[in-house]
């Protein structure tokens, strides 16, 4: 561990540069699944436990776009657009019906809904970890030391569009706006005149395609494999929870955060911790927000 | 609950409990996973049904109480200690006698049942203040950072996990040692619920599930009994990890965090057979595992679809379980008198 | 009234469900030898699960196209009960169990994984059942006295340490020689750690990564930033298909450039297929290659039992060791039923031990512990056309690894 930190900060602080570029291409990624699920659990009350895997199927999507050799550019928007689709079916047959139920039967539903989806992709791609290799070029800077694939840029940069995009969608529109109504009072967003049943429809879906669009870049950066939706999963959820609901700059800056802490504690205590990193600082945030709460005889709910 | 039919039921499944493994010797084993399914669904309705805190990280204390008997099993009686033991990666074989394997092996369920109970009085203190789906959160992180960190720990084999020492008797003695180990866990477990359930614990604990800040506001102590029902919870969750490790023989990560099957299996079979009742939980696990025990292996690789797919219909369809759908549909088996009056209510209400 | 409901359905599904089984008994009945085996189809080893699994089948179809197993006078035909374990041991140990007992299974074939062996090596062993398992290479698993355990395949702690061996051939001072390792947490990758750590002790090289990546980790860009930094002269990596894969597609785009980088499973995760510009010069340890000058009457060549086994599965380009050893434990089952003659248990298991002989995989002979002791490991060397070329020394090693990203 002092080898690490020496390391870091003495011998070669260089690297520094690096690992905080791969903490913050993590945390791109997280930021964009996690607002997904900040969205609908504050406008709909829905915990999705099979977050991360509508982030695996978006990046099985892309791989089998990527066959055809079309660009990110295009496999991009066609992989939202079928997320979106297959959002659009689950809520209407399954979410819908938990929407009101206590937040229990939400988790467990979405967690049946998370082992159907694995095995499903297990059964159409196989079990086999795969790779998309889109062939784009790498730079180097300071002396070799600090490489940035391209992709890694551009799936950066396109989720920055992303969020933007979503961002001046929810502030500007009609839409966004109705579904902002209703998450802060439904039924009064009833009485004016909103169909909440069909706001509800449009975030889950919308959820859908953010989680497609994670899932495109996780597909063009790391490795796929049906199972390990749980990891993303259990890291929004950590997101969210540190961050709190309908922030979006927080979560943004949670997502960033938690990818940088997991970096930071792999290179300095050492990679095996690199996955209980995330649940600790999920563990570490409650209890803060306890101690304050507390203050005021509270309890966080 | 008329004690008639009560004596009924405890005669059958006593008779079905204790014949089992006579009957069906082939089985011994498969019974006896139905008994710890039926102790972890038992124990997650304390906290989940009765308190409604939905934990997900029950688990948690199964791992724990599986490596605590492992330590205590083999340093009890192996003079190098557990260190070396483990650092030999399993080529070490001490050789117990007979005397030896069954103290170590009664103090190590013991000591596993103290220690997971102490670890959730150190959970419980940061945890109970937490809510809903913050507590099921929190509690799920608690499982997987606990499962992660038991990897680095050299101490107990690290990733490398441990071989548990080896049962002396001969093959259907020890299905059969086990067995009648799991059997009498759950049975004490049961009892010990029913009548727990009975007292002012199961007021107190019922009082919180239906409004925590009223019940504190009466002079509840509520964090006093959220501590007791997970320790309890926590309790027998170690001794049966204990048992479970040595049914396994060989033990790490993922024998002792088994976080996505048992972990959520155990929720899921409280949920079939229906929460907040001592029975609930007891049906939805026998049901649950003869299902899965009949249809899964059928399946292969279509086991998690079904799997999927019968939480999903389940949730969805039968939100109150099994037992909340009969109940509700058949209220005079359960000895409701149905007031005509009083059902136009209940629907107007729900209206 | 509802206790009794409980107890009726509950009774009558745990007695139905005995009703529905309890016909199953000996496994060889009729003309067919059912042998048992309970495999990773989902979960983290399914990649190597289901290379297994088509080893076993390929080596069936072809025993059984060839005349099958003859036994008193008769012929057998072989065939597989599957189970899936979903890549959980405590899962393993319950499938072993209800293979011997529920469905009479009397020889089993193993796992994938040597954590998955663990869990089920002591319940074969207690009923008394053989089994010979070809993808549990962990050294601990023969340590054990167990009697009724036979494996086909070499010993993890020879994987990677050969890779040491071939540093400390092209160094002038080996003692000076760097190391950086990353090993995933699970007990297979532990072992072929510490075959690795004894060599380096050996040798008194220099440890300067020693990482440990949890199973769910898809990154390790970690451990490969600190090896930029640290320029070791071996990077060593074992992590099955998965940590394969991440570690190969990290390097091409993190540029490692050391002289020497040697990783397993590099055939399981066609690292040559999807990054060949960095998996130019990795060394990969392997059970067996299809270029060894070893036959068998039933398969032929090891060239043959390639060519074969790639018909029945076009789409390898290059077949994983894991499905060459599956197919050799079922040879070796074939082969001990004809050498015992009949169907007892102890007879086979004592024939299987006696076995003595050469096969496409290399020759088989088993050690009193059941470990395979007439085999060597073979180290092959990735080239920039994406081939694999045998090094058997330091000499044939194209060192320092020569890329140019």
């Amino acid at each position: 561990m002092l080898d690490n930190i020496q390391l870091l900060f003495v011998w070669a602080p260089i690297i520094n540069v690096q690992i905080i570029l791969e903490g913050i291409f993590l945390g791109a990624v997280f930021a964009l699944s996690a607002y997904g699920l900040a969205l609908v659990w504050g406008v709909m009350n829905i915990k999705n436990l099979a977050q991360g895997d509508f982030v695996i199927m978006g990046g099985y999507l892309s791989l089998a776009f990527s066959q055809y050799n079309l660009s990110i550019f295009l496999i991009l928007p066609l992989v939202m657009i079928i997320m979106f689709f297959y959002g659009l079916i689950v809520y209407r047959l399954m979410i819908r019906r938990v929407i009101d139920q206590d937040m229990f039967t939400s988790l467990l539903a979405t967690f049946g809904l998370s082992l159907l989806m694995q095995q499903v992709m297990n059964l159409i791609w196989g079990p086999e970890v795969q790779i998309i290799d889109l062939d784009f070029p790498v730079y180097d800077a300071f002396d070799g030391f600090v490489t940035i694939p391209s992709i890694k840029i551009i799936s950066l940069i396109l989720a920055g569009m992303l969020s933007l995009g979503i961002v001046l969608f929810m502030k500007k529109s009609r839409t966004g706006q109705a579904i902002r109504a209703t998450a802060q009072d439904p039924r009064a967003a009833r009485v004016l005149g909103i169909d909440t049943d069909k706001i509800y429809e449009f975030t889950f879906s919308l959820n859908s395609a953010i989680c497609g669009a994670a899932g495109v870049f996780v597909s063009v950066i790391w490795v796929l494999q049906p199972f390990y939706g749980i990891t993303y999963s259990v890291r929004s959820f950590a997101i969210v929870t540190a961050a709190g609901l309908g922030n979006l700059p927080a979560v943004i800056t949670a997502g960033f955060g938690i990818g940088l802490f997991e970096k930071y504690v792999g290179a300095i205590i050492g990679t095996a911790y690199e996955v209980a990193a995330p649940v600790s600082m999920l563990l570490i945030v409650l209890v803060f927000r306890q101690i304050s709460m507390k203050k005021n005889r509270q309890a966080v709910k | 609950m008329t004690t008639k039919k009560t004596i009924l039921t405890y005669t059958g499944l006593g008779l079905f409990g204790i014949l089992g493994p006579f009957l069906f010797p082939a089985y011994t084993l498969s019974i006896a996973y139905l008994w710890m399914m039926v102790l972890m669904a038992s124990t997650w309705d304390i906290l989940g049904g009765q308190m409604g805190y939905n934990s997900l990280g029950n688990i948690t204390f199964f791992g724990i109480g599986m490596y605590v008997s492992a330590v205590v099993q083999i340093s009890v009686f192996y003079p190098g200690g557990v260190a070396e033991y483990t650092s030999a990666m399993g080529s070490i074989k001490p050789e117990f006698s007979n005397n030896q394997y069954f103290t170590g092996l009664y103090l190590g369920i013991l000591a596993a049942g103290i220690i997971a109970m102490l670890f959730s009085l150190v959970f419980g203190s940061f945890m109970f203040g937490l809510r809903g789906p913050y507590f099921a959160i929190g509690s799920l992180g608690l499982a997987i950072a606990a499962a992660e960190i038991t990897t680095t720990i050299d101490y107990v084999g690290g990733a490398s996990g441990i071989s548990m020492p080896l049962f002396p008797g001969d093959i259907e003695f020890r299905s059969v040692f086990f067995y009648v180990l799991c059997f009498l866990i759950t049975l004490t477990a049961h009892f010990l619920l029913r009548w727990l359930f009975s007292t002012q614990f199961g007021l107190a604990i019922n009082a919180i599930r239906d409004d925590e800040d009223k019940a504190e506001a009466m002079g509840i102590p509520t964090r006093i009994y959220k501590q007791i029902g997970w320790g309890i919870t926590a309790f027998f969750m170690g001794a049966m990890g204990a048992v479970a490790g040595n049914m396994a023989g060989f033990i790490d990560k993922e024998v002792a965090y088994p976080i996505p099957t048992f972990g959520i299996f155990m929720v899921a079979m409280v949920l079939l057979g229906g929460k907040g009742t001592l029975w609930g939980p007891v049906l939805g696990a026998i049901i649950f595992h003869v299902i899965k025990e009949t249809t899964w292996t059928y399946l292969l690789g279509w086991q998690w679809v079904a799997l999927g797919l019968i939480l999903i219909v389940n949730i969805v369809y039968f939100q109150q379980g099994l037992m909340g759908w009969l109940q509700s549909r058949y209220p005079e088996m359960f000895g409701i008198v149905v007031d005509k009056t009083n059902l136009q209510t209940k629907e107007q209400s729900k209206a | 009234m509802i206790n009794k409901l409980i107890l009726g359905i509950g009774t009558s599904l745990v007695l139905s469900l005995m009703g529905l089984t309890t016909t199953a008994s000996a496994k060889v009945e009729g003309d067919t030898i059912t042998l048992g085996s309970s495999i990773s189809l989902t979960g983290k080893y399914a990649t190597n699960g289901l290379h297994t699994q088509r080893g076993y089948d390929y080596a069936v179809d072809v025993i059984n196209n060839s005349g099958g197993v003859k036994v008193g006078g008769k012929t057998y035909k072989l065939a597989v009960k599957y189970y899936d374990d979903e890549s959980t041991p405590a899962r393993g140990a319950q499938l072993a169990e209800r293979l011997i007992q529920q469905d009479g299974i009397e020889f089993m074939l193993g796992p994938y994984s040597s954590g998955m062996t663990k869990a089920i090596a002591p319940v074969s062993e207690k009923f008394g059942v053989p089994m010979v398992e070809a993808e549990g290479a962990s050294r601990s698993l023969f340590t054990q006295g167990y009697k009724y355990l036979f494996a086909v395949l070499s010993t993890s702690e020879q994987y990677l340490s050969t890779a040491i061996e071939l540093a400390a051939q092209s160094s002038s001072d080996p003692s000076s020689v760097r190391v950086a390792m990353a090993f995933e947490s699970d007990p297979f990758s532990m072992d072929v750690r510490a075959g690795v750590v004894d060599a380096i002790n050996k040798y008194g090289m220099k440890t300067v990564i020693d990482d440990q990546l949890p199973a769910d980790l898809s990154d390790m860009s970690t451990t490969l930033t600190k090896v930029k930094a640290l320029k070791p002269d071996i990077l060593i990596v074992s992590g099955h298909s998965k940590g394969a894969a991440t570690a190969a597609r990290q390097i091409n785009e993190m540029k490692i450039n050391l002289p020497m980088i040697a990783m397993t499973h590099c055939e399981a995760a066609k690292v040559q297929e999807k990054f060949p510009k960095a998996a130019n010069g990795f060394l990969c340890p392997t059970q067996w290659v299809e270029t060894l000058s070893k036959s068998d009457a039933m398969f032929g060549t090891a060239a043959e039992w390639n060519a074969g086994f790639k018909k029945a599965h076009p789409s390898y380009s290059s077949v994983p060791y894991q499905s060459a050893q599956a197919s050799a434990a079922v040879y070796v089952f074939k082969e001990a039923f004809e050498a015992a003659n009949n169907f007892d248990q102890d007879d086979v298991r004592d024939a299987i031990s006696g076995v003595e002989m050469e096969t496409f995989y290399g020759d088989i002979k088993f050690s009193d512990a059941g470990n395979n002791i007439a085999k060597p490991m073979f180290m092959r060397q990735i080239d920039s056309s994406g081939s694999y070329n045998l090094v058997e020394s330091s000499k044939d090693m194209t060192f320092p690894r020569n890329v140019s990203y």
